[in-house]
């Protein structure tokens, strides 16, 4: 049973996006592999079509696999006025991978994402759970270096 | 001193923890849900019509008479949904209200379920709100523990619970129809109208769908009385509004402003003007979905009449603000490539069109347009506003349908000048 990985509450039936949203959290990789979601759906009790059409619809799931950490870089109108997209490159270099990749180490993932709702305090990028804002160029290598310092302590 | 900054519905913003619901109690909160049961489902309805109160989402509906829809119906069970999927770029009001003043919004849902005669709610948050989600989470739990949510609330006989149920990130699931395929579990794809969600929403059972920030102003109408909060505002336009600020403004932020002041009130006052001297080259309102503006019209006034006469939308509040660095060929393309990504890929205006769009505007910016290029673009985005299948394809092309009325220049720069050349031969 997969589903027992996550918390009961989520695993009803009739909340079959939560459900697979804490799985898919659940797991280091950030993805729902073909095999996994066969398994899940039978577990829901839903169409192994209906359970792909859902992780192919909506942008916070993935069919490969990601890193541990996910940065979400918003580009949108009131972060990209503000200078998004020299955020967005200074992660891909410092990164040395593009949008869309993951690291070599499996630690991070760079994505571009819809607005967060933090346009108060643009340029915004979230990795994981947490927003970060107002963000400059140089702020960059010293957070992800939080994260890879965090990812290497819980090995 | 004329007031810009009111707290009609923020008041509690920053003031109480949003973690105890014993400092929402403290200021007089839940206490109209005391009181509420030995009211008529009618007179709470009468009250809220009577304080003209309008859908925060966007679309601007009378919230009175949709309640009024629901309490109607004699179907059952009923549904409340709450949409807090703010998505569209440049909002983030609703959020502030989550973050800041959760049970205010718990109370307004257990008012308007009462009026309709609704027994089960459902907070539909996007899924990146995962600060928000926690804050709910704790404050529907508190709520439940007080007995204000769940069996006989307050002794009235009356239940009532919440469910929270986060989306997976898709901006059309703030369509009220692809919101409830969210909630039935499946991909969030719009469903044909009529019927409306009011007759036959979750599991074709009514279902009354309503905004973060409508839903908040609930509390006030029925506490203070509609006179009162119909006293702020114009004519056509009663109360106040949350206002989302964003862009190149020196302080933005979510303000709470009453209908009649004016988008440049809001940018120069609340906003305190634009960073390092420089000038405004285009404003959108609403969000990415909404119409961009010349600096030349920023006088125009936070009113639904007075927006409609010049063609304009208010959307859900949003005033992004793009100073003069910036060029309005490439603003409108991000816009683009927004809707593009957010296209649920149902109907074939939006899927096709907004792909399309895109490929005329690089023309426009590289150049290599031609007068052609200008109809066929006019031609699309007619053709979309009038044959989407739902709000999101209908109002994808408002800010390039603006920008062609109002910098129509930017646009003519972009044609390649063939007759030019050939003259000079």
């Amino acid at each position: 049973m997969l589903l027992e990985t996550i918390n009961k509450e989520s695993r009803k039936s009739e909340n079959i996006l939560n459900a697979l949203l804490e799985y898919q959290k659940s797991k280091d990789t950030n993805h729902i592999s073909e095999e996994e979601l066969a398994q899940l759906a039978e577990e829901l009790g839903i169409t192994e079509s209906r359970a792909y059409s859902i992780i192919t619809f909506y942008s916070l799931f993935s069919t490969r696999p990601r890193g541990k950490y996910i940065i979400q870089v918003c580009n949108d109108v009131p972060c990209y006025v503000n200078g998004s997209t020299n955020i967005l490159e200074e992660l891909e270099d410092y990164l040395e991978i593009r949008v869309g990749g993951t690291t070599h180490d499996g630690v991070f993932s760079l994505e571009r994402t819809s607005c967060l709702g933090c346009c108060n305090m643009s340029p915004a990028i979230r990795i994981g759970e947490k927003v970060y804002g107002s963000l400059t160029k140089d702020d960059i290598p010293r957070i992800i270096s939080e994260y890879r310092r965090k990812y290497h302590e819980e090995i | 001193m004329k007031k810009y900054n009111l707290d009609l519905i923020t008041r509690n913003c920053g003031k109480i923890d949003p973690y105890s619901i014993d400092s929402y109690i403290e200021i007089g909160g839940y206490d109209t849900v005391r009181n509420i049961f030995a009211q008529d489902c009618e007179n709470i309805i009468n009250e809220i019509k009577k304080s003209e109160l309008r859908g925060r989402g966007g679309a601007g509906f009378p919230t009175g008479n949709k309640i009024e829809y629901v309490y109607k119906a004699n179907i059952t069970p009923k549904f409340l949904v709450c949409n807090a999927d703010e998505g569209e770029p440049g909002n983030f009001k609703d959020r502030f209200l989550l973050e800041n003043d959760p049970h205010q919004l718990i109370e307004g849902m257990i008012i308007a379920s009462h009026a309709a005669g609704i027994n089960k709610g459902y907070i539909y948050i996007r899924g990146e709100y995962n600060k928000a989600i926690g804050i709910l989470e704790i404050a529907i739990e508190q709520a439940r523990r007080k007995g204000f949510l769940g069996k006989n609330i307050c002794g009235s006989g009356f239940d009532f619970d919440i469910e929270i149920y986060s989306g997976a990130g898709a901006y059309v699931c703030g369509e009220e129809f692809a919101l409830i395929e969210s909630i039935e579990g499946k991909a969030g794809r719009p469903r044909n109208k009529p019927p409306y969600p009011v007759s036959a929403g979750i599991f074709n059972k009514p279902t009354l769908i309503n905004n973060v920030e409508t839903l908040s102003t609930i509390p006030y109408i029925i506490r203070e009385g509609a006179e009162k909060y119909t006293s702020v505002g114009t004519a056509s336009s009663k109360g106040t509004r949350l206002v989302s600020l964003s862009g190149n403004v020196n302080r933005r932020g979510v303000f709470e402003v009453p209908f009649g002041i004016s988008v440049r009130e809001i940018i120069f006052n609340l906003g305190k003007g634009i960073p390092h001297g420089r000038r405004i080259k285009m404003v959108q309102l609403g969000g990415a979905s909404g119409p961009c503006i010349p600096p030349e019209m920023i006088d125009i006034r936070l009113d639904y009449e007075e927006f409609a006469k010049n063609g304009l939308s208010m959307g859900a509040g949003a005033v992004i603000v793009i100073d003069d660095r910036h060029d309005i060929l490439d603003i409108l393309r991000n816009i683009l490539v927004f809707f593009k990504h957010e296209s649920c890929g149902k109907c074939t205006p939006c899927r096709e069109g907004n792909r399309h769009i895109l490929n005329i505007l690089d023309k426009f910016i590289t150049r290599t347009a031609t007068e052609k290029d200008l109809s066929t673009l006019e031609s699309i985005l007619n053709v979309m506003t009038d044959t989407s299948f739902c709000g999101l394809g209908q109002a994808a092309p408002t800010a390039i349908l603006t920008a062609l009325k109002y910098f129509r220049h930017q646009f003519l720069l972009g044609i390649y000048k063939e007759f030019e050349i050939r003259n000079a031969v």
